[in-house]
């Protein structure tokens, strides 16, 4: 099986800003049940939350390098917010648990599922979709203009968040291997079976974004 | 008349080119909206009332503490007390409210009490189906023991190929706006134009009063013909509060559970063999399963159909689980993992190479010369006499290397479709069908046709689909669309043109029959140097758009030769075991394919990379999972209905078999028969891998494990 990528993991903060549902998941699944002191712990680290809901409460995110302010419900994930609230839909629910990568966001550079995160966690955070940088300027980005080339889409619907996945990992690996490819655009599925076509267009997006050597 | 047909190979300048989809933009760049992405004005949300038990009658349905919730619009419930529930996860009923969490709690607030049934739910030891088990008839041809008894070899085994699930990635669902007399739709549909009356029916209201809208599909596979359940009681629900547009889109648990699963088949097959590999008997007792009406009947035995002593029954299982629908290449794949297998099988027991057995009785198929020309090309891409080996000689060390083949046929001959053309007065030109793109590249194979058949370029065209405003057109599976659309395309855009021809020929002196479209120019057949630019030639309309409307007609199209249909292929998939871990790896699937003219190589090569990773899913991963004492699925999520990723499909060699005798066939679809063949071809790699038949797929570690271990 292809290895998913994990965002909570991913983020390079040392204190946790928050749950996000699939690390709530991964340390339940480690650890087989989630010891009382190691939520104590957590707990007298954070400075108490204030406590919000269960009714909307208003919140302020920035999303494509804009302050938006929104009034959701705390149990809202990232995910509903930008489709449901702002009509950012290019971030697509399709699992909706973390495992198809069909909402991936930029969340302060990084690779993130926007399902597992819930909206009111990722304020203060730099969020970036799809939208904010897929056509900037008018120009198709070089990674959404190689998925055209290289045919990398039928139904479209898990095309963004591959797009979002292969801009979050070209920003940090500019000169990958195909081995590095597959690893790195693991965590998200397809069903109509665009891979061949995603694989030519990350190693050609690549070679355009940096005009650097082949792996 | 006018003259419809293709213009030759030679001479194509828009049809045959690897144009890059037209909305492929559009939907890289998160732009696309689909249905499921609507934000109407006043939108209101729906959640279904599910049942939890596989099988139940209905007692009661208690509303009231759901209407004191927050946000509670209305409940439109399906079933009413006495009904029975033949299924868990049923929908019995959805409740709307102003957002989908609300919606959502509201639904679960709803009180059903049932009263609970027996339930089956499995159908892979009949001898735990019970009474559900609908036995056949039986089928003789031929005199089967005397050929038993004559045979070099017997081979005997039991096959079994699971329930999968569509698992669209945009789920079912739909955004209805009705008031009581009129309704706009804008569902997930692979059918635009017949899903129209399939809502007014259910409403009863004219089709007229119906309006149908989707730009694009997030994925259909077969699933998303009507207008459903979802659709119905949002339509009422939007009615019960004033016309305010309803959304439901289906969570992905119920998704996985509800809309649609692709049916189960097994078999105990005997097979009768010469040494030459001349198969001369077949013996099936087959059996198939998806869901209360017993679901699919594979034909078997698959393409090698002239068999000559067969027997053969069939059952059908009645179970507890949601009901089947059209799963690409309905019961082909299935027939093709059953026949394959066990023709597999038959080789290793006659001690030869299978590709022997599948050369020597290309004979006994519908086409012998087909099946030995990609059978030989699928051999050398694959390496076939370099890496094969017998099963009693595997490769060395932990990790064995294997190789197997399957086969395919489908039609795919195109669907009724009308085209309007619209020619304007400043050279602008439109094709409009109500027919819908799948992914396949629907649009942008309209473009390519109706810039050949006008000599423009394929960005001078406009298409519009996805509207009941447009001409009919019809729906997109079994691989017809691209044989409708393109013939009606290219008849209406011709119809057009002569309608051109005949505006301008005064002021090029020449009859409008003595007039071409080339690069751009109408000019006079033989005198090129006589000519009009397209836009000045459109300019002599003056107030005036020609507006031409062309038709493919199944009943006619197989003498206009436009589109035709009946394709054969062959996949061979190379893969290796690791004896330790049970883990199959994928290292190649080539596919070989005929497929007629081929609009776009591109798109079509697509459509073959995809049909094989999903055959590559359904192989080694795919599986729905009942659980026998509550009947519910238990891997109704992404998580545990495995999906391969990028990592796990191997190389997939693709060669589609474009030539001129092909090509003079006319258009064939290609959704369908790709998708067909790479299960049997991984099921045998892996037999011929590990020297043993691993009898169920999908060939998970544990089953490949079991096998070798002799507990399967």
């Amino acid at each position: 099986m292809s290895q998913s990528k994990d965002p909570s993991r991913e983020q390079t903060p040392t204190k946790p800003r928050g749950f996000s549902r699939r690390g709530f998941i991964h340390g339940v699944g480690v650890t087989g049940a989630v010891a009382p002191g190691l939520l104590q712990d957590s707990a007298s680290a954070q400075t108490p939350a204030a406590v919000m809901g269960p009714g909307a409460v208003p919140i302020t995110l920035n999303i494509n390098g804009k302050m938006v302010k929104l009034s959701v419900e705390p149990r809202v994930t990232l995910l509903d917010a930008l489709r449901n609230n702002l009509d950012l839909t290019g971030a697509k629910r399709v699992c909706d648990r973390g495992t198809c990568g069909a909402c991936t966001v930029l969340l302060d550079g990084k690779v993130a599922y926007a399902c597992s995160l819930l909206a009111i966690d990722v304020q203060g955070r730099k969020i970036t979709t799809i939208e904010g940088f897929a056509l900037e300027g008018g120009k198709p980005h070089p990674v959404v203009q190689a998925f055209v080339d290289h045919d990398a889409q039928q139904c479209g619907y898990c095309t963004p968040g591959f797009v979002v996945a292969a801009k979050g990992f070209l920003d940090t690996t500019p000169n990958p291997t195909m081995d590095q490819v597959k690893d790195g655009l693991g965590g998200n599925l397809c069903r109509c079976g665009t891979y061949v076509g995603v694989r030519a267009a990350v190693m050609d997006a690549a070679s355009k974004m940096k005009g650097g050597r082949r792996g | 008349m006018a003259d419809y047909k293709w213009p030759p190979m030679s001479t194509r300048k828009a049809i045959g080119q690897r144009v890059s989809r037209l909305d492929g933009i559009e939907k890289s760049s998160g732009r696309a909206k689909y249905t499921s992405d609507y934000k109407r004005q006043n939108m209101l949300h729906a959640a279904p009332v599910t049942c939890p038990h596989p099988h139940a009658r209905i007692v009661k349905i208690d509303t009231s503490a759901a209407e004191k919730m927050p946000g509670y619009k209305g409940a439109h419930m399906l079933d009413k007390p006495g009904d029975v529930v033949s299924w868990a996860s049923w929908d019995i009923g959805y409740v709307a409210a102003e957002t989908e969490q609300q919606a959502r709690d509201a639904a679960r607030a709803v009180k059903v009490e049932y009263e609970a049934r027996p339930h089956v739910v499995h159908d892979h030891d009949l001898t735990k189906a019970g009474d559900r088990v609908k036995p056949s008839g039986e089928k003789i041809e031929g005199d089967v023991d005397a050929a038993f008894k004559a045979a070099d070899a017997v081979s005997e085994g039991t096959y079994y190929i699971p329930v999968l699930t569509h698992c669209c990635l945009e789920p079912h669902g739909s955004v209805v706006q009705f008031d009581g007399t009129k309704a706009e739709f804008n569902p997930s549909t692979q059918a635009v134009t017949a899903i129209q009356g399939d809502l007014a029916r259910a409403l009863e209201i004219p089709a007229a009063n119906v309006h149908v809208h989707q730009d694009h599909i997030g994925g259909g596979f077969g699933s998303k013909f009507q207008a459903d359940r979802w659709g119905l009681a949002s339509a009422h629900l939007s009615k019960m509060n004033g016309g305010r547009p309803v959304r439901v889109y289906l969570e992905r648990n119920i998704e996985l559970t509800i809309a649609g699963v692709r049916p189960s088949a097994g078999a105990k097959i005997k097979l009768a063999g010469k040494k030459d590999g001349t198969i001369t008997a077949w013996e099936s007792a087959s059996w198939a399963s998806g869901g209360l009406t017993g679901g699919g009947s594979p034909p078997i035995p698959y393409v090698y159909t002239k068999i000559p002593n067969l027997r053969q029954t069939h059952q059908a299982v009645s179970l507890n689980t949601a009901p089947i629908r059209a799963w690409r290449a309905p019961n082909h794949q299935q027939a093709s993992f059953l026949t394959c297998c066990a023709m597999d099988d038959l080789a290793a027991k006659l001690g030869i190479d299978p590709m022997t057995v599948y050369l020597k009785n290309a004979s006994q198929t519908a086409r012998p010369e087909t099946y030995v020309r990609q059978l030989n090309k699928a051999a050398e891409l694959a390496e076939w006499k370099k890496l094969w080996h017998p099963r009693t000689q595997l490769t060395s060390g932990a990790v064995k290397r294997g190789l197997g083949i399957g086969v395919c046929t489908w039609g795919g001959a195109g669907h009724a479709a009308t085209a309007r053309v619209n020619i304007h007065a400043d050279g602008s030109v439109e094709v409009e069908l109500g027919s819908q793109d799948l992914g396949t590249g629907t649009r942008t194979i309209i473009a390519q046709v109706a810039a050949e058949s006008l000599g423009l370029r394929v960005s001078d065209i406009k298409v519009k689909i996805g509207d009941t405003n447009f001409p009919s057109a019809g729906t997109s599976g079994g691989s017809t669309t691209v044989g409708g659309v393109s013939s009606a395309t290219r008849k209406g855009a011709i119809n057009a043109l002569v309608k051109l021809f005949e505006e301008v020929a005064e002021s090029l002196g020449a009859p409008a029959d003595q007039l071409e479209a080339v690069d751009g120019k109408i000019q006079v057949k033989g005198t090129p140097a006589k000519n009009l630019t397209w836009k000045a030639a459109c300019q002599k309309l003056g107030v005036k758009t020609i507006t031409e409307t062309g038709q493919n007609d199944p009943r006619t199209a197989p003498r206009e030769g436009l589109n035709t249909g009946g394709v054969g292929g062959v996949q061979i998939a190379d893969v290796s075991v690791d004896t330790e871990t049970g883990i199959v790896r994928m290292n190649r699937l080539v596919a070989v394919q005929d497929i007629g003219l081929v609009v776009n190589p591109k798109l079509a090569e697509s459509q073959v990379y995809g049909a094989c990773i999903m055959s590559i899913c359904g192989a080694l991963m795919e599986e729905r999972i009942m659980d026998t004492i509550t009947g519910r699925v238990l891997n109704a999520d992404m998580e545990f209905y495995k999906l391969a990723g990028i990592k796990d499909i191997g190389d997939i060699v693709c060669h589609l078999e474009i030539d001129p005798e092909n090509d003079g066939r006319g258009i064939i679809g290609l959704g369908e028969p790709p998708a067909v063949g790479g299960i049997a071809a991984i099921a045998n790699a892996v037999a011929n891998a590990i020297g043993k038949r691993v009898s169920w797929v999908p060939l998970t570690p544990d089953r490949v494990l079991d096998t070798l271990e002799g507990r399967a």
